[in-house]
């Protein structure tokens, strides 16, 4: 169970004169303070957690949220950014004396330029929402997150979010041209802009997966590509974990980088299965979804060499897509595994480290025994190319013992990534429900250091706070120059 | 200028040295960028070219570590073998600089290079998955890792790659790395004017072909000629010859598109990387800037200086001209009304010491700035005026 620090009693003892100073800053429609209405906020992704905070405020510009930054800032009061509250690690989570600021009223798309390739969008735009309003001319906005339909690029910058592509086009950090920021102070900041590689330090990667610790970003600006001819996937299941891994090390180094590669195992095949018919094999270890692009005659050709490449590790079955709607259909479980998992059982957690691809059967082997050791259900699907694995750990969330158990068993799998050369979170974020395990991965020097670093942008720790950091030291204020 | 040299050997011995440093350093790898943004102010100079090799590396994993002063092209020839490359095609800029020696990855790393390939494949910060350094405490610290996703705590790579050595001393870094394309070729068009070169440019990366390098040759590919639009296609070979075809034939109506086969290509493409295009004689300054492409050509106008050389589609601008105040001024007062950034990468000493290097932040910016680096370098140690006077 993760602790969240106590409210500080002089903030809640003026709440009153707070949402009237709000209330002053802000059209009437833009400040909820009734406990009723507070409720949608409480929570976000991580619904094992919840909190409603001291006020929520929906501003619809730049001045709008400076404006309540500098209140904030002067008042002492800690506030959350919130987009469209998709975090599965906790990272719009509000504390009882926060005002949470939420971005979904900032919606608007601000220009497209397609001679350049970019688009200026306000931070609330929905990630799909952007490719949306471009592709009628070919183009798209290319992470893409499981969440695309709901979240929103602010909270993706504040993620750095992924996606199923991200092993041929990048990551948000790879795809943003500028961000219009605002500081704890309120000041309003433009960072890079319609060119790649600003001169001077790289303040744009640094925001970029800061989850909400640097500042609010409230525009963004973001590169968009031309789409390819077209895309088609194929199916192939395997026998083992291990033949499906060797399969993964075998494509990549054979020279081709498939704009998908996704692993799932026995029950998150099974599950998908149930829930989407998809004609996935139910006898299989192991499945691989594979996605290449090109014209017609150039996606012959990588299937076919795929298709090579996996018969030399004795496949259950493969299954080449011929059309599009084939396609669609081998991506249709995939797609809705989170869904699929819900139906098995009500609650679950979603894991997020990644390993080195190396590992990957001797990681599911061990995360196999501790859902026997726990006694939980644990699905796992999986980004291949890039090692980002998805454990679906099942739970019951009306037992607070098999919730508990399902936390513990979630940080045991997140410390064998970390212990086989990998990583706690790659790209769901640290948030609250990682924030506690940041010591497996960093030293307390590193640790040190990257609280200096929040605490040179963020001094008074007022920035969504009790988040990505552990608790336990007092905030460490920047050294004097 | 700097007289005595520290190499050390070890991280823990670079770390103590650091540690018992009670003046400033100036940080470097080989050196061979000494001539870029402004002089060091420092007695004595700390490099990494002691501590090389790979240290870990992964084909199938598209990963490879290695240590801080390691030579790049140790490191590509390691690649090569496996039919591997460094995914950003960074410039050595050895004949920019006249250095005798090899850039190191860190000194490349540092200074975030990025050649041609960045349009389509990213910037080297972007293939940057997990540093080691030492901060001007003498602290060794890590971010990232070798997995390719990671989002675990602040991006300290992005802080560093690109910092100069002022944020800390690089001492290890792990890269993500791409399967060389097993063929590629080039389409040259030439155009009426810089603006229609880059509407080339557009038109051929806003198609569906996959161009991974898009640039633009004021005085074309021979003498005597006028600008020049280029765009490569890099895949399979029957790839190639069918995008070829198909983009010489949708950009027809901007005009005839020459093929270069694939060592014609490959030369074009080395050049343009080390900026031989650019043609700056060796007394001349050097700038590069950086803009929307559909603004390039109006920065080469407002800068009023025929040494040019566009790359990136028309948004990455090198120019090249006399070395003096005018003309920086007029380079500077381009980028910026233009809306980019500008760095002085070449000049002799007295203008990089006379003028700033690059742009100015906003005040806000630079206070945030001014205390990340008392957080990173509390002494003030770690390449002090290298990037602004006076920080």
């Amino acid at each position: 169970m993760i602790s969240l620090p106590a409210p500080k009693p002089e903030i809640l003892a003026r709440r009153d004169a707070i949402v009237a100073g709000l209330a002053a800053l802000l059209p009437a429609d833009a400040l909820i303070s009734e406990p009723l209405r507070l409720k949608p906020y409480e929570t976000d992704g991580l619904s094992a957690y919840r909190q409603p905070p001291m006020a929520v405020v929906l501003p619809r510009s730049t001045e709008e949220v400076a404006a309540v930054l500098r209140f904030c800032h002067a008042e002492g009061i800690r506030v959350i950014p919130r987009g469209a509250g998709t975090s599965l690690s906790g990272g719009a989570l509000p504390l009882a004396d926060a005002v949470v600021i939420g971005m979904m009223r900032m919606n608007r798309i601000l220009e497209v330029d397609y001679a350049d390739r970019l688009a200026v969008v306000e931070a609330g735009v929905t990630n799909l929402g952007i490719t949306a309003h471009v592709a009628a001319q070919g183009f798209f906005y290319a992470p893409d997150p499981s969440s695309q339909l709901a979240c929103m690029i602010g909270g993706n910058v504040a993620m750095n979010s992924g996606g199923a592509h991200c092993l041929k086009y990048g990551v948000t950090a790879n795809n943003l041209l500028g961000l219009k920021i605002v500081t704890i102070a309120g000041e309003v900041v433009e960072i890079g802009g319609r060119h790649l590689d600003a001169a001077g330090y790289d303040w744009l990667g640094l925001l970029t997966g800061s989850e909400g610790q640097l500042a609010i970003v409230t525009e963004v600006t973001v590169r968009i590509l031309r789409g390819p001819e077209g895309a088609r996937a194929m199916l192939a299941a395997f026998p083992s974990t291990e033949a499906a891994g060797q399969a993964v090390d075998a494509i990549i180094a054979s020279g081709i980088i498939p704009v998908a590669l996704e692993f799932m195992d026995r029950p998150c095949i099974h599950a998908c299965e149930a829930f989407a018919h998809a004609g996935y094999p139910l006898d299989a270890e192991a499945m691989l979804i594979i996605e290449v692009e090109g014209s017609p005659a150039e996606q012959d050709f990588l299937l076919g060499e795929l298709k090579g490449i996996c018969n030399r590790f004795a496949p259950i079955s493969l299954k080449v897509a011929t059309t599009a709607e084939e396609s669609l259909a081998i991506w249709k479980g995939r797609k809705g595994a989170f869904g699929a998992v819900g139906r098995i059982s009500p609650d679950y957690l979603c894991m997020d480290g990644t390993i080195p691809t190396s590992q990957l059967p001797f990681v599911l082997r061990r995360i196999g025994e501790m859902s026997a050791q726990y006694g939980l259900q644990v699905a796992n699907v999986f980004h291949a190319g890039d090692g980002n694995l998805h454990p679906l750990i099942m739970f019951d969330a009306n037992n607070r013992e098999s919730f508990h158990k399902a936390e513990s068993f979630g940080a045991d799998i997140l410390r064998l990534c970390v212990e086989v050369g990998g990583c706690l979170t790659g790209e769901h974020g640290v948030g609250v429900e990682k924030r506690d395990l940041m010591p497996v991965q960093f030293t307390p020097g590193e640790l040190t250091q990257q609280r200096a670093i929040k605490a040179a942008f963020d001094p008074d720790w007022l920035l969504n706070p009790a988040k990505v950091f552990p608790l336990e030291d007092a905030p460490a204020a920047p050294r004097a120059a | 200028m700097s007289t005595a040299v520290e190499a050390p050997a070890t991280e823990a011995d670079l770390a103590a040295l650091i540690a018992g440093s009670t003046a400033p350093l100036a940080i470097e790898g080989n050196g061979t960028k000494r001539a870029m943004l402004r002089p060091v102010q420092a007695a004595q100079t700390l490099s990494t070219r002691a501590l090389t090799g790979i240290t870990l590396y992964r084909p199938e994993e598209l990963i490879i570590s290695a240590r801080a002063g390691t030579p790049l092209p140790e490191i590509a020839a390691a690649l090569a073998e496996r039919g591997q490359m460094l995914v950003a095609e960074s410039p050595s800029l050895g004949a920019l600089y006249g250095a005798t020696l090899p850039p190191t990855l860190g000194g490349l790393v540092g200074a975030n290079l990025s050649g041609p390939r960045r349009i389509s494949a990213g910037a080297m910060r972007d293939h940057v998955m997990g540093i080691r350094a030492v901060n001007g405490a003498g602290e060794v610290f890590r971010s990232g890792g070798r997995v390719l996703k990671n989002v675990t705590g602040l991006d300290l790579c992005k802080l560093l790659t690109g910092a100069h050595g002022t944020l800390g001393v690089i001492t290890e870094v792990t890269l993500k790395v791409l399967p060389r394309p097993p063929a590629s070729a080039t389409l040259a068009l030439r155009v009426a004017t810089l603006e229609a070169g880059v509407a080339v440019l557009s038109a051929g990366l806003g198609s569906p072909y996959g161009v991974s390098g898009a640039a633009l040759l004021p005085r074309g590919l021979a003498a005597g000629e006028g600008p020049v639009a280029v765009l490569r296609i890099e895949d399979f070979p029957a790839s190639v010859d069918y995008r070829c075809g198909k983009l010489a034939a949708e950009l027809a109506p901007l005009g005839e598109a020459l093929r270069l086969d694939q060592p014609a290509s490959e030369a074009l493409w080395q050049d343009i990387a080390e900026l031989a295009p650019l043609g700056a004689a060796p007394e001349h300054a050097v700038w590069r800037v950086s803009v929307a492409p559909s603004r390039g050509p109006g920065v080469v106008a407002a800068a009023g200086m025929p040494k040019a050389l566009l790359d990136w589609g028309g948004g990455l601008v090198w120019l090249a001209g006399p070395a003096t105040t005018a003309t920086h001024a007029a380079v500077v007062a381009a980028a910026l009304q233009a809306g980019g950034a500008f760095t002085l990468m070449r000049a002799p000493q007295p203008l990089r010491a006379a003028v700033a290097v690059l742009p100015e932040e906003p005040a806000a910016l630079a206070a945030i700035g001014a205390r990340v680096k008392a957080v990173m370098d509390p002494r003030g140690l770690l390449n002090p005026g290298r990037m602004r006077a006076g920080a």
